[in-house]
């Protein structure tokens, strides 16, 4: 709840449409595009490769490169086969697409809220989904299908609430909703709290797992409906950030170069909460990648516009590389990757602080 | 906003009688609210001894207060209800400054107590406490809570603080939530491998002022006291502060001094009041935006106000929780949140909020 607290703009909006045009059908599709941006994205792909062959062929049981590559082909061996293409490659692939889902949505409310420390908390999206989460599991029993229901329910009714009580006319608008949000945050938050104290000691700790954010339990089951949704969210959240450039320079000016600027900002919302709520329903609250992504892209790719892919990219590698080392660092004990993300994106703001104090004392 | 501070601040001489008689009667107006909201606070403190899951009536408790204990009831009061009251109004009253401190030294109106660090510090040293030695004494978790609380509100603004100007609004949000981030994996981590510890710091951490001896309030009493009275000595720098550093410090403010002596108000009042009765962030976030709405921006007034709020809020949400579900007891921590967020949501709606 602390986290959106600091209303700060983001760095001078040094945006300027740079790079190349790529023009296809006699120019009526036309992109642009920076070679560094792609490079960036190149290079963050092949560390998804890697620690996806890592994550592979290493574990409890070993499986040579040579064979993991026969399995995915669809010519492994019993054994191998189970192993690699029952349990790993859909723990995988769900990390990638989380990861990936949450990297996007965040770089998308960093940029729209103008604010370093944007996330979908601020529509209380993630507070309503834990809330949603642990009344399923504790007052309706419910196993992993009604849960996921749940924090899907939970999250948008607040998201909606949120908005629909911070609607109105003026300018404050956006402040408005980050009042409210802390609001009813600090409600769902206490009665999330309250239904713990009132669970049993079994009940508790399995929303306790859940509240970290874990990908113990992915398997295809869970990998095809985010795909599928991912499917449709990801291509709207890109053709719709295309106005993210203009709206970083300022609501006023984004609406004196013709930027519908309220719908533009609705479409971008509600696109940013649903890739957060699918990959909530799928594999729980995993904090800081949405945060982190875009803040380790920026240097990477040297641009302050909205790093939409790269951000989605940065953040695939994260969560997979987050989950390969939660399930070895303790040896007998299958961390919730949300523990790590936890811990190793604090490590990183507190780094980045002080390289910062450093560079203001220089 | 601009002309009440500075005239509070430096005593701009206002022309003629129109003008001090207008002074004086805004004073007399603030000091009659604030006794009507002491009066309403003792009130409360009664019903908080009088009212719980056994009635007893007033003739009762007034003889158990002044001959001590004779029956059942006169313990009840003695041993349960008094602390648990001293308890609301100490802690309750700590959480309302600290969180007026933490809005005007950060000049933002989000700001709570806990942007420090301090819940989570207190609450990691709890789980720390209850993982080594298996014990959730209230008089030796305290000392735990308030040492993490320390080390963590040390920590961040360690982080936080840059170059000479002292810890910039900004930076110490950042330092703040990265230092929780941290904690509060490592909580996750702990209680995960532990269950037993998970089962009884999931009581903890909701934050409640039941079943703590009259050892505790008296082992945060000093420290409650040290941090308020540097928190009302310091309402005069905090009102140049909320001009700007620029304008602060031509006042002849110093800013740094103000910031870091705030903050040291901040850990002590926050981290005392988290070591008694668990981590509460509602009261310190919403207490001074009720406030303010009456009393204005100036701090003179607005600090004992949010101290006098904050006392009742907690004690109200507290007996509300012990008679709204008998024969169970909901936790003071939960429902300060729940009666307390609609009220500010409706204030934010009204658009009284952003006066800062």
């Amino acid at each position: 709840m602390n986290a959106p607290t600091t209303l700060s703009p983001l760095s001078a909006p040094e945006t300027a449409l740079r790079g190349r045009v790529l023009r296809l059908y006699g120019g009526r599709v036309s992109l642009r595009w920076r070679p560094r941006t792609v490079l960036v994205c190149l290079a963050l792909t092949a560390g998804c490769l890697v620690v996806g062959a890592l994550g592979l062929t290493t574990g409890a049981y070993r499986v040579p490169l040579p064979a993991v590559l026969a399995c995915l082909t669809g010519h492994g061996t019993g054994a191998d086969s189970f192993i690699v293409t029952s349990l790993r490659l859909p723990r995988l692939v769900c990390a990638l697409l989380a990861g990936g889902a949450l990297g996007m949505s965040g770089a998308v409310f960093q940029s729209m809220s103008r604010n370093p420390l944007g996330s979908p908390d601020i529509v209380g999206f993630t507070s309503g989904a834990a809330s949603g989460a642990v009344v399923e599991i504790v007052l309706f029993h419910g196993g992993p299908y009604a849960t996921a229901a749940g924090s899907l329910a939970g999250g948008l009714v607040t998201a909606l609430a949120v908005g629909l009580l911070a609607a109105g006319r003026g300018a404050a608008v956006g402040y408005r909703v980050v009042l409210v949000g802390i609001g009813v945050s600090a409600m769902l938050t206490s009665l999330t709290a309250y239904l713990l104290t009132r669970a049993s000691l079994y009940e508790a700790q399995d929303a306790q797992i859940w509240l970290i954010g874990s990908l113990n339990s992915a398997s295809w089951a869970v990998v095809t409906p985010l795909a599928a949704a991912l499917a449709v969210l990801v291509p709207a959240t890109v053709l719709a950030a295309r106005a993210l450039d203009w709206l970083e320079l300022g609501e006023d000016t984004a609406r004196g170069l013709g930027v519908p600027v309220g719908r533009a900002r609705l479409v971008l919302a509600v696109c940013a909460t649903g890739l957060a709520a699918v990959t909530t329903a799928a594999v729980g609250p995993i904090t800081f990648v949405a945060l982190a992504a875009p803040h380790l892209c920026r240097p990477l790719v040297r641009s302050s516009g909205a790093l939409l892919v790269p951000a989605g990219v940065m953040g695939a590698l994260l969560l997979a590389a987050s989950d390969f080392a939660a399930q070895r660092v303790l040896p007998g004990t299958e961390l919730p990757v949300g523990a790590l993300t936890g811990v190793l994106g604090g490590l990183y703001l507190c780094r980045l602080l002080v390289a910062r104090r450093r560079a203001a004392r220089a | 906003m601009g002309t009440t501070t500075i005239s509070a601040t430096d005593g701009v001489p206002q022309t003629g009688h129109t003008g001090r008689r207008r002074r004086t009667d805004v004073a007399a107006a603030r000091l009659s609210g604030l006794l009507l909201a002491c009066a309403l606070l003792v009130l409360v403190a009664v019903l908080s001894v009088a009212v719980g899951a056994k009635a007893i009536p007033p003739g009762e408790v007034l003889r158990a207060l002044v001959h001590g204990r004779d029956s059942v009831d006169d313990s009840v009061v003695l041993d349960l209800r008094l602390p648990r009251t001293l308890l609301g109004v100490v802690v309750g009253a700590a959480l309302g400054l600290a969180g007026v401190l933490m809005q005007a030294l950060t000049r933002n109106p989000l700001a709570d107590p806990g942007i420090l660090g301090v819940n989570m510090g207190a609450s990691a040293a709890v789980v720390v406490a209850i993982a080594l030695w298996r014990s959730t004494d209230p008089s030796f978790c305290v000392w735990f809570a308030f040492a993490g609380a320390g080390l963590a509100a040390a920590a961040v603004q360690l982080l936080g603080s840059r170059g000479r100007s002292g810890p910039g609004p900004v930076r110490l949000a950042l330092a703040g939530t990265a230092v929780s981030a941290v904690l509060s994996a490592l909580i996750s981590v702990v209680t995960l491998l532990r269950p037993d510890v998970f089962d009884q710091f999931r009581f903890w951490g909701v934050g409640s002022l039941a079943g703590q001896p009259m050892s505790v309030v008296t082992e945060v009493l000093p420290f409650l006291g040290a941090g308020a009275l540097l928190a009302l000595g310091l309402s005069g720098s905090l009102n140049a502060l909320a001009l700007g550093d620029e304008t602060a410090r031509a006042l002849g403010t110093g800013v740094r001094r103000t910031r870091v002596l705030g903050m040291l108000a901040v850990t002590l009042l926050c981290g005392a009041a988290t070591a008694a009765v668990g981590p509460i962030t509602f009261v310190g976030l919403a207490v001074p935006h009720l406030a303010r709405a009456l009393t204005g921006p100036g701090h003179r007034w607005l600090l004992p106000y949010s101290m006098v709020f904050g006392a009742t809020l907690l004690l109200g949400s507290d007996i509300l929780g012990r008679v709204v579900a008998p024969p169970g007891e909901i936790q003071a921590g939960i429902v300060t949140a729940f009666a307390g967020a609609p009220v500010f949501i409706a204030l934010v709606r009204r658009r009284r909020i952003a006066e800062l």
